[in-house]
C-alpha cells in the first residue's frame, strides 16, 4: 500500500489520467448550487462551486464538497428489488428483479386502480425537486392523493406569507442583505438557500449591518449574530404582536406604504348583525371575475371626510384609524384600526411573560427596527410606474430585512405567527423594496394564488385525469376539497375542514390515515425520496408498526408499498417493491419554474442537471420511471393520439412537453422557441438541453431595473409577468393586513356563509383559528400537555454538514456528525442531576428516548435540542449495526406525535396547525432525567439490525479514495 | 520574503465545514496520494483531514457567544515541527514560507506532531506518513488552473469568504490589511512559533437610538389625530406657582 | 500523551543495555585501578556486553515499531544538526558498535597496552574503548532525554530533570541487572555493582520525585484562551469537529481513567525504587542471585510503568483543541 505517486514537492507533481470537467447542479441539498465536476479517468475527482453560477458564485458547502462519497457510497441501491415472499416488511429481505418485471407489476396494479378507484393510488414525495413532474403524473392518473413534503416541512411559512404579502421566504423570496442595515433572522438554522444566505450574511456583516437572531438556540448563523435573543419556542407570535404594538404606539410604521400598498386603510363592515360583518365594504362597482383582489373597496378620505373608493391613483388621503359611519348607517373601521385594537392587549410586558424576552428588549427591538426603517431610507434612482399609473422617480427602501423559517413554521400556531411577522414587515414598509424582503419569480402571486384543487369528490373519476390540481390555494370555503357531508376527499385530509389551507398537502398524515382507513383504505402507496419509516415521520415506532400491520385476513393494511430511493434507507426496508434511483450526478433534472426554481431577486432563474457519470448498476432515474409508467398507463399527457408513447425519455419530455398543446410553457423557461430565441414562453426547442449545457446549466433572466422592485404593484413588472405567462392578471397585489379570506372561513363557521359549511364538530375550531387578524395562542400540543410534568420544549436543528438522513452513508460527513447529543442548558441539567456526557432520558407524553447529554450555554434553559436525523436504525444505510449512529445517535421523532391526544368523541386530529396542516414538529413538551447507572450505554429504542440488500456493495473496512487510475 | 498564509475571519465563520470537506476531496486525489479513512461505515469513523472546524461556547447564558473555529497548519514562521524532524521530511519552503512534509522521506515517527503545539499534523494511518495542510501548494502555482482558481480549495469553498489567502509579509496584501485593521491575532503566541496564519476576532455592530428619534414632527400618528397624549390630572407647575 | 509501547520499550530496554554496559565498564575500571579484585574471566565481560547488546538491539527493534515507514529508517540520521531524534538515531548504533567492539576485545582476549606496558593499568585498549563507550552512552542518554526535554511546550518534559532521570533510571536498571549477573558469574563484583545499583536507584528516586513534584506544580502557559485567542474567563468546547476520534485524539491522550493513572504512578514508585532496593539488600546479604534477578525484573517492570506514566503525564497543549467530542 503506497501512495499513488508520492512526490517531494507537490508543485512538480504530475498526476496522470484523462481529466474532464462538466457543469451540473448540486443536489446534496435543496439549495441547488451550480457545481463544476472534475473527472479523472471517468471518476469524480473534485466537485467545486461553479464560479459562473448566479446562485453560489463558486462557493460550495460541506455536503456539496462530499458528493464523491455519496456517489460511491456502499449504501446505494443498484437493482430493482421485490420483498421476499416470506419476509415481513421491515425485515429488509429482498430478491432482485428486472426492470421489466418491476414495470409489469406496477403497470398491472396501477392500471387496475386507475380503471376502478384512482384515489386508491397515493403518490407522496419527500425532499425532491420535481413536483412539476410528480404532480403532473398524479393529476393525469386521476388521484387526488398526491403531495410533496411541504406539509410537514414549512407550509406555514409559504401560506402565512403568501396569504398576506403574495410571496414568501423559503424558495420564493428573501432578505435583501445587500442593502439592508438591520437583519432580523428568526428561527432559522440552515435553510434551503444555504450557500447564498451564508454569502449574504457575511457580506452584510462586513458592510457593518446589525444582525439579530431570535432563536432559543445559538448555533450556525446565529453564532455570528451581533445580538442573540433567546426565545421560548412557540412564542414568536407574542413577540411579533408586541413589536407591532410598540411600533404602532410610537408611530414608527410607514404610513405611506400602508395606505398605498396594503388594505390597512380599507374599511371593514363593523355591523355585527350584518351578513357582511368583518368583510370589506365594497363600492357599487361590479365585482370582476378572476383570481385577484378587485379594487373596489372604500377608504375614509380625510379631505372630504367621506367614504371614497380606495383609488390609489387619485390624491386621496385616507384615515388609517378611527370609526366611521356610512350613509346607510353601516359602522366601518379601517382595518388598521382593528389591528391597533387587536394589539392593544399585546404589550411588551405581556410578551415578556410568554417569550422570556425582557419587555425593555422588545421595545428596543421595535425602536431599532422602526428607526432604521424610517431614518436609513434608501432612494434608488430607478423610475417606475405603479399599477395605478402613478410615476415614481425613485424606488425607496426601508433597510430592515427579515428572514425566518421552521422555527416559526413548525409550530401549530405558526400560521398566525407568520402572518404577524408579515404584517410587521409590512408596517415597516419593507415588502419588495431595497434592503427589505424581495420576491423571486414566479412570485409575487395573487393572494391567494389562482391554482385550485377540485372542490368536489366527483372530480375523481376512473381512467380520467383529475379535474383540477392536486394542490391549490383555497380562497374561500367553497374551494375546499370535501364531500357533501364536509368530509375530506384526500387520504391526508388536506383541504378539508380540519386543515382548510393545507396548500402543500399533509404527507405526515398519510401512513396513519391509510393504516386506519380513515377516510378510506388505499391500495398502493408510492413514496419517492422520503424516509417515512424514520426521520420524516412523527411517532416513528408506531408508524413502523403501521407499515407492517395486517388486517384480520392477514393482508397488509396498506396493501402495496413502492419506494423509490437511491440508498438503503430505513424506509426501503418496508417496501414491497424498491426502485433504485440514480444520484444527482447521474441524471437529467430540472429546477423548473413550474415547481421551485432558483430565481434571484433580479429575475427568474431555472436550472438543470446533466449527467456527469453514467448510472450505477441498474439505477434508473425516477423521472424515466414516471415517463415509462405514464406511457404504459396511457395517461393523456404522455400518450399521442394514436395511443403510442409520446416521449422517448425524460430529456425528450422536458423539451417537448407543454402545459397545454401550443401553450409554449414547459418545464424549462430558458432558450424556448425553435432556435432558442425565446424565454419563459415559446415553442419547444430541440436543442434546449445543449443550450443549458453551454450556459453552466442555468438560465437567468434579469428584469429591467425598473421591474425589480415593488412588484406587487409595479405596472411594468406585472405586465411583463402577464405577457410571459407568469400570471394571468396584471392586477395589484395589495397586502392583506386584514385577511378577508380567513374571515370568510370564520363566517361559514358562524353560519353566515351561503356555501360550504364546516361539520358541527369543527365549527368552533374554524371560528377560533380563522381569525382575520393574527392572534397569539399557545401551540395546541402544549395546551393539551401537563406542563408541570413536561416542562421543557424539545426541538431540533439542521446541522450544516448533513442533509436530513441522507448523509450517514457519506464517509466524510459522518465523521463530523457520527451521533448526536441532547443539548441542555447546564442549569436545567444540574436541576435534573445530569452531567455533561451522561446517559439520560428525554420523555414526552408519547414516548421516551435514551440519549447522551451535552451541556450547552447556547440554549435557552426551557429548551433542549438535538441535531436532526443523525440517529439511525441499526444496519440501515449499510452501516455496521454497531455504528455510532444507531448506538449513540438518536431520533427525537420517537417522542413527537403525529396526532393530538384524541378528542372526547374519539376523533383524531393531526398534530398540525389548524389552518394549514403544517406538522407541529417543535411543539412537543418533554421532561428529562438521568438514566440509571447500570443501564447499558446505547440509545433506546433500538430496532433489530437489518442486513444489506442485494446489489449493495460490501462496505469496505477502510477507504483510500483516489480518483482515476493510480 | 514571502510568507503565504490563511487569515480566518471568526466574525463571519458560521462553522459550515465546507473548508473541511473541500480540503479533503481536493487532497485525497492529489499528487501525494489518498487521505485514508478508517471504519468509514462502522463504529468510530476516523480519517485524515488537514483542516477541522471546532466550536466553542464563550460566556454563560444568556451572554453566550458561539465561536466556530477552523484550524489547519498555521505555517509558523519559526516552526518547531521542522528542526525536530530526523529525516528532513518536514521543511519550510524559503520561497513562500509554506511548511510541507515530503512524503517520500517521512518515516512516520510522529515526532514533528509532538513538536507542534496546535494539533494540526495527522499521521495517515495507511500511508503511514505525516500529513498536514499544504496550503494547496499544488493549486496556487498550477498554471493549468485559471488564475482566479489558484487558491487553496478551502478558500474557494468558503461560503462566507471567512478564509483569506495571501502574503502576510506584503503590507499591502489583503491579508495584511485585514490583520492590521481588524485586530488579527496569532494562536498561542506564548510559544514564539509566530504562526503565519492569523485569526480575525468577532466584531459587533450596535444601533444607537436617541430618545428624540421616537418623537418626531412627522410622526404619522399625528395624522390620525393621535398626538402623544398628555396627562392632565397630574400635578403641574400651574398648581404650585403664583407669580 | 499516549504512551506508545514501542517507545516505552525502546527507552527502557536501551536504558538497561546502557546501564549494564556502564556497570561492566565500571567493573573493569575498578579492577584496572585495583579497587576490586581482578576478575580474570574475559567471558564475564564478553557475555555481559552481549547481554547489553541484546537489550540495546531489542530497544532498537522496538523503535522500529514506532515508525510508520521503518524501511526508510536510515533517513533519520540526516538531521543531526537540529534533531535530537536524529542524533539518537546516530548515537544508538554507534554505541552498539562500541559495545560490540568492547565485547569482542574481551572475547578475543586481545587487549594490548596502548599507553605503555609499564603502566599499572592492564588491558588498556578495552579500557579505552570502554571509556569511549561510556561517553557515547552518556551522549545517548542525553539524546534520548533531550528528545523529550527539548519540546518546550510539553512542560512536564521540558526540564533537565528529564535527561537526569533517563540517565539515572537507565543506569540503575543496568546496574541492578549487573548485580544479578555478577552474583552468578563474578561474585567479586557483586558488592561493587550492588552498592552502585542502590546508590543510583536512590539518586533516581530523588530526581524522579523531584520531577514529579515539579510537574505537580506546573502552571501551563497555554490556555483555552490563548489557544483560540478569545479572552474570556468561561470558554467551553462544544465540538471538535469530528466524533470518531482522530490522530490528534489518539496520539496525545492516554485514554486511561484517573484511577489507573494515579495507580500507575504509585506502582512505579514502589516497583522502581523501594522494592528493588530491598531485594538488592536481601539478595546481597543472603547471596541469593534469584532475589537479585528479581530486583532487576521488578525494577524493569516498574520502569515500564514509569515510562508509561512519563508519557501519560505530559499534557500537550494541542489537547486544548480536543476537549469535547
Ligand atoms: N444542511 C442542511 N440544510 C438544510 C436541511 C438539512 O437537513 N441540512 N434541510 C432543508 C429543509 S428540508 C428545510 S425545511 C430547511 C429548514 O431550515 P431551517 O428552518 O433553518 O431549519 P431548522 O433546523 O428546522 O431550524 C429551525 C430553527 O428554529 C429554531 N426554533 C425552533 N423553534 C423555534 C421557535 O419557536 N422560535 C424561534 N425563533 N426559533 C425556533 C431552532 O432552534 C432552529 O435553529 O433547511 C433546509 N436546508
Ligand atoms: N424531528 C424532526 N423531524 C423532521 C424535521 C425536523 O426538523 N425535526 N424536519 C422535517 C422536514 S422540514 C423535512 S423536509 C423532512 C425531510 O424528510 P425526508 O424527505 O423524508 O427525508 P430525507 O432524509 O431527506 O430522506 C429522503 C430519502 O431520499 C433519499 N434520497 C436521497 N437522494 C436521493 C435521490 O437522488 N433519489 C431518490 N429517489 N432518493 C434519494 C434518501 O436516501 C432518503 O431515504 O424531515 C422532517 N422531519
Ligand atoms: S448548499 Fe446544497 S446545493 Fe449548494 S453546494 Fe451545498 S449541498 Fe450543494
Ligand atoms: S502549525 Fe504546527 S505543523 Fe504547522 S508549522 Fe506550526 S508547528 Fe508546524
Ligand atoms: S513523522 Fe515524518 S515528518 Fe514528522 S518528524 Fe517523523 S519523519 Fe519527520
Ligand atoms: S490550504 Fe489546502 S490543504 Fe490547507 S486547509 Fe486549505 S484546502 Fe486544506
Ligand atoms: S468554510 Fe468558511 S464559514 Fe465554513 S467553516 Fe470553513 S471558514 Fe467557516
Ligand atoms: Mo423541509
Amino acid at each position: 500500500m503506497s501512495s499513488a505517486n508520492p512526490l517531494h514537492d507537490p508543485i512538480h507533481a504530475t498526476t496522470s489520467g484523462r481529466v474532464e470537467t462538466k457543469n451540473t447542479t448540486c443536489y446534496m441539498c435543496a439549495c441547488r448550487c451550480g457545481i463544476r465536476v472534475t473527472l479523472r479517468d471517468g471518476e469524480v475527482r473534485y466537485i467545486q462551486g461553479n464560479p459562473d453560477h448566479p446562485l453560489n458564485k463558486g462557493v460550495i458547502c460541506a455536503k456539496g464538497a462530499s458528493g464523491i462519497m455519496k456517489q460511491y457510497s456502499p449504501a446505494r441501491l443498484t437493482k430493482p428489488l421485490m420483498r421476499k415472499p416470506n419476509a415481513a416488511r421491515g425485515d429488509n429481505e429482498f430478491v432482485e428483479i428486472s426492470w421489466d418485471e418491476a414495470f409489469a407489476v406496477l403497470e398491472e396494479r396501477l392500471a387496475n386502480i386507475r380503471a376502478t378507484e384512482p384515489r386508491k393510488f397515493a403518490l407522496f414525495t419527500g425532499r425532491d425537486q420535481m413536483q412539476a413532474l410528480t404532480g403532473l403524473f398524479a393529476k393525469q392518473f386521476g388521484t387526488p392523493n398526491y403531495a410533496a413534503h411541504g406539509g410537514f416541512c414549512s407550509v406555514n411559512m409559504a401560506a402565512g406569507m403568501i396569504y398576506t404579502i403574495g410571496g414568501s421566504f423559503w424558495e420564493f423570496g428573501g432578505p435583501d442583505l445587500d442593502r439592508a442595515k438591520l437583519f432580523v433572522m428568526i428561527g432559522t438554522a440552515e435553510d434551503h438557500h444555504s450557500n447564498p444566505l451564508k454569502m449574504a450574511i457575511s457580506k452584510f456583516k462586513r458592510q457593518g449591518g446589525k444582525f439579530i437572531s431570535v432563536n432559543p438556540v445559538r448555533t450556525g448563523y446565529s453564532a455570528i449574530a451581533d445580538e442573540w435573543i433567546p426565545i421560548k419556542p412557540g412564542t414568536d407570535g407574542a413577540l411579533f404582536l408586541a413589536l407591532i404594538h410598540e411600533i404602532i404606539d410610537t408611530g414608527l410604521y410607514d404610513r405611506e406604504f400602508l395606505v398605498r400598498y396594503t388594505n390597512a386603510a380599507e374599511l371593514l363592515n363593523m355591523n355585527e348583525a350584518d351578513h357582511e360583518f368583518g368583510m370589506f365594504v365594497r363600492a357599487e362597482v361590479p365585482e370582476e371575475e378572476g383570481c385577484f383582489d378587485p379594487q373596489n373597496k372604500l377608504w375614509w378620505d380625510r379631505n372630504s371626510d367621506r367614504p371614497v373608493v380606495a383609488n390609489r391613483s387619485a390624491e386621496l388621503d385616507p384615515y388609517l384609524l378611527g370609526e366611521y359611519t356610512l350613509d346607510d348607517q353601516t359602522k366601518v373601521k379601517p382595518s388598521f384600526q382593528l389591528l391597533l385594537e387587536r394589539v392593544a392587549q399585546y404589550t411588551p410586558e405581556w410578551a415578556e411573560n410568554i417569550t422570556g424576552i425582557p419587555a425593555a428588549t422588545i421595545r428596543r427591538l421595535a425602536h431599532e427596527m422602526g428607526i432604521t426603517a424610517r431614518d436609513e431610507k434608501i432612494e434608488l434612482p430607478i423610475a417606475w410606474t405603479d399599477v395605478w399609473g402613478r410615476e415614481h422617480e425613485t424606488v425607496t427602501g426601508n433597510p430592515v430585512a427579515f428572514h425566518a423559517m421552521r422555527g416559526l413554521a413548525a409550530h401549530s400556531n405558526g400560521f398566525h405567527t407568520i402572518r404577524a411577522m408579515s404584517i410587521l414587515m409590512s408596517l415597516l414598509g419593507t415588502i419588495d423594496r431595497p434592503g427589505g424582503f424581495r420576491h423571486k419569480a414566479p412570485f409575487p402571486r395573487p393572494i391567494p394564488p389562482c391554482a385550485k384543487t377540485p372542490n368536489d369528490p366527483r372530480a375523481v373519476k376512473p381512467n380520467t385525469p383529475l379535474d383540477g390540481m392536486p394542490l391549490g390555494w383555497p380562497a374561500d370555503p367553497d374551494d375546499l376539497f370535501v364531500d357533501d357531508q364536509g368530509g375530506p376527499v384526500r387520504i391526508d385530509k388536506a383541504f378539508s375542514w380540519e386543515y382548510p389551507l393545507s396548500v402543500h398537502g399533509m404527507m405526515h398524515n398519510v401512513i396513519t390515515n391509510a393504516w386506519r382507513g380513515d377516510p378510506y383504505k388505499i391500495d398502493t402507496l408510492l413514496i419517492f425520496m422520503a424516509n417515512m419509516a424514520w426521520n420524516s415521520t412523527m411517532n416513528t415506532v408506531e408508524v413502523r408498526n403501521m407499515l407492517n400491520d395486517r388486517d384480520e385476513h392477514g393482508d397488509y393494511k396498506i396493501p402495496f408499498l413502492v419506494v423509490c430511493d437511491a440508498f438503503q434507507s430505513e424506509m426501503v426496508a418496508y417496501a414491497d417493491l424498491v426502485l433504485p434511483d440514480t444520484t444527482y450526478l447521474e441524471r437529467h433534472d430540472v429546477m423548473s419554474m413550474l415547481d421551485r426554481p432558483i430565481s434571484e431577486f433580479e429575475g427568474p432563474v431555472d436550472s438543470v442537471r446533466i449527467p456527469v457519470v453514467p448510472p450505477t448498476g441498474e439505477c434508473k432515474p425516477f423521472q424515466e420511471v414516471l415517463i415509462e409508467l405514464g406511457s404504459r398507463l396511457k395517461l393523456p399527457a404522455f400518450t399521442s393520439k394514436d395511443g403510442s408513447r409520446k416521449f422517448r425519455d425524460y430529456p425528450d419530455f422536458v423539451v417537448n412537453y407543454e402545459t397545454e398543446p401550443g401553450s409554449g410553457i414547459g418545464f424549462l423557461a430558458g432558450w424556448r422557441g425553435r432556435g432558442g430565441e425565446k424565454f419563459m414562453k415559446g415553442e419547444p426547442n430541440p436543442n434546449q438541453w445543449e443550450m443549458y449545457e453551454k450556459n453552466n446549466c442555468v438560465f437567468q433572466y434579469e428584469l429591467p431595473r425598473s421591474f425589480q422592485y415593488m412588484r406587487n404593484w409595479n405596472q411594468g413588472y406585472l405586465q411583463w409577468a402577464q405577457q410571459h405567462r407568469l400570471t394571468r392578471y396584471a392586477e395589484p397585489i395589495n397586502i392583506h393586513i386584514y385577511s378577508e379570506v380567513l374571515q370568510k372561513f370564520r363566517m361559514s363557521a358562524q353560519g353566515k356563509h351561503d356555501g360550504k359549511q364546516p361539520p358541527e364538530h369543527l365549527r368552533e375550531r374554524i371560528e377560533t383559528f380563522f381569525d382575520p387578524l393574527p392572534f397569539y395562542f399557545e401551540p395546541l400540543e402544549a395546551q393539551l400537555t401537563d406542563k408541570q410534568r413536561y416542562p421543557l420544549n424539545a426541538i431540533t436543528q439542521r446541522p450544516m454538514a448533513m442533509y436530513h438522513s441522507w448523509d450517514s452513508q457519506n464517509a466524510w460527513l459522518r465523521q463530523i456528525h457520527a451521533h448526536n447529543y441532547l443539548h441542555v442548558n447546564p442549569k436545567t441539567a444540574a436541576a435534573a442531576g445530569i452531567e455533561d456526557g451522561d446517559w439520560m432520558w428525554v420523555e414526552s407524553q408519547w414516548g421516551k428516548v435514551r440519549c447522551m447529554a451535552r451541556h450547552s450555554q447556547a440554549v435557552e434553559p426551557g429548551t433542549v435540542w438535538t441535531w436532526n436525523a443523525i440517529g439511525k436504525a441499526a444496519g440501515a444505510w449499510n452501516l455496521a449495526p454497531r455504528a455510532n449512529e444507531s448506538q449513540y445517535g438518536f431520533l427525537l421523532n420517537h417522542v413527537i406525535s403525529d396526532e393530538l391526544p384524541p378528542r372526547n368523541n374519539g376523533e383524531h386530529l393531526s398534530n398540525s396547525d389548524p389552518v394549514t396542516g403544517q406538522a407541529g414538529w417543535y411543539d412537543v413538551r418533554v421532561r428529562i432525567y438521568k438514566a440509571d447507572a447500570d443501564d447499558s450505554h446505547f440509545t433506546l429504542p433500538q430496532f433489530d439490525p437489518i442486513e444489506p440488500v442485494p446489489g449493495e456493495r460490501k462496505r469496505p473496512k477502510w477507504l483510500a479514495w483516489f480518483a482515476g487510475k493510480r | 520574503m514571502t510568507q503565504l498564509a490563511l487569515v480566518i475571519d471568526l466574525n463571519v465563520c458560521v462553522g459550515c465545514h465546507a473548508c473541511v470537506t473541500s480540503c479533503k476531496q481536493w487532497n485525497t486525489s492529489g499528487p501525494a496520494g489518498y487521505m485514508s479513512d478508517d471504519n468509514p461505515y462502522d463504529k468510530d469513523p476516523t480519517g485524515t483531514f488537514f483542516n477541522r472546524v471546532q466550536s466553542f461556547e464563550v460566556g454563560e447564558y444568556p451572554h453566550t457567544e458561539t465561536v466556530h473555529f477552523p484550524k489547519s497548519c498555521l505555517h509558523c514562521e519559526d516552526p518547531p515541527c521542522v528542526p525536530v524532524c530526523p529525516t528532513g521530511a518536514s521543511y519550510k519552503r524559503p520561497q513562500d514560507g509554506i511548511v510541507l512534509v515530503d512524503y517520500d522521506k517521512c518515516i512516520g515517527c510522529k515526532y514533528c506532531s509532538w513538536a507542534c503545539p496546535y494539533g494540526v499534523r495527522e499521521v495517515d494511518e495507511h500511508l503511514k506518513v505525516m500529513k498536514k495542510c499544504t496550503l494547496c501548494v499544488d493549486r496556487i502555482y498550477d498554471t493549468a488552473l485559471p488564475e482566479a482558481e489558484r487558491k487553496p480549495a478551502c478558500v474557494m469553498a468558503c461560503p462566507t469568504s471567512a478564509r483569506l489567502f495571501g502574503d502576510v509579509h506584503d503590507p499591502d496584501s489583503e491579508v495584511s490589511v485585514a490583520i492590521r485593521e481588524n485586530g488579527g491575532y496569532q494562536l498561542m503566541p506564548e510559544w514564539g512559533t509566530k504562526p503565519a496564519n492569523h485569526y480575525l476576532p468577532r466584531r459587533k455592530t450596535r444601533i444607537q437610538i436617541h430618545d428624540d428619534e421616537l418623537l418626531r414632527a412627522d410622526n404619522p400618528l399625528k395624522k390620525e389625530g393621535r398626538k402623544p397624549r398628555v396627562v392632565i390630572d397630574e400635578h403641574t407647575l400651574d398648581d404650585v406657582t403664583s407669580w | 500523551m499516549h504512551p506508545a509501547f514501542s517507545v516505552i520499550f525502546l527507552t527502557t530496554l536501551s536504558g538497561v543495555g546502557q546501564g549494564l554496559f556502564l556497570a561492566l565498564f565500571t567493573g573493569q575500571s575498578y579492577a584496572a585501578l585495583g579497587l576490586v579484585r581482578v576478575n580474570d574471566s574475559p567471558t564475564f565481560y564478553t557475555v555481559g556486553s552481549f547481554i547489553a547488546l541484546l537489550f540495546l538491539g531489542a530497544g532498537l527493534a522496538a523503535s522500529f515499531f514506532h515508525l510508520g515507514r521503518p524501511e526508510r529508517g536510515w533517513r533519520a540520521a540526516s538531521q543531526w544538526r537540529t534533531s535530537w531524534l536524529s542524533r539518537e538515531v546516530i548515537v544508538l548504533p554507534a554505541f552498539m558498535a562500541v559495545v560490540f567492539v568492547f565485547g569482542l576485545l574481551h572475547y578475543m582476549g586481545w587487549d594490548p597496552n596502548i599507553i605503555g606496558a609499564d603502566n599499572p593499568l592492564q588491558g588498556q585498549l578495552s579500557l579505552f574503548v570502554g571509556m569511549l563507550g561510556a561517553l557515547i552512552c552518556l551522549a545517548l542518554f542525553v539524546c534520548t532525554g533531550m528528545i523529550y526535554a527539548c519540546i518546550r511546550f510539553l512542560q512536564e518534559w521540558h526540564s533537565s530533570l528529564t535527561v537526569v532521570n533517563y540517565l539515572l533510571l537507565g543506569t540503575a536498571s543496568g546496574f541492578t541487572l549487573a548485580t544479578a549477573y555478577a552474583a552468578l558469574y563474578a561474585p567479586n563484583l557483586l558488592t561493587l555493582f550492588g552498592v552502585w545499583a542502590a546508590i543510583i536507584t536512590f539518586a533516581g528516586l530523588i530526581s524522579r520525585s523531584a520531577s514529579l513534584i515539579r510537574n505537580a506544580r506546573i502552571k501551563y502557559k497555554s490556555t483555552l484562551q490563548t489557544a483560540i485567542g478569545v479572552r474570556h474567563a468561561t470558554i467551553a468546547q462544544s465540538s471538535q469537529g469530528l466524533m470518531g476520534g482522530s490522530f490528534n485524539t489518539r496520539e496525545f491522550f492516554h485514554g486511561a481513567s484517573q484511577l489507573m493513572f494515579k495507580s500507575i504512578k504509585w506502582i512505579f514508585l514502589v516497583l522502581v525504587f523501594p522494592v528493588p532496593l530491598a531485594l538488592l539488600w536481601a539478595g546481597m546479604n543472603l547471596h541469593a542471585p534469584a532475589l537479585l534477578l528479581a530486583a532487576f525484573v521488578v525494577q524493569y517492570l516498574g520502569l515500564i510503568a514509569e515510562r508509561w506514566f512519563f508519557f501519560a503525564q505530559a499534557n500537550h497543549p494541542q489537547n486544548l483543541y480536543y476537549q469535547t467530542i
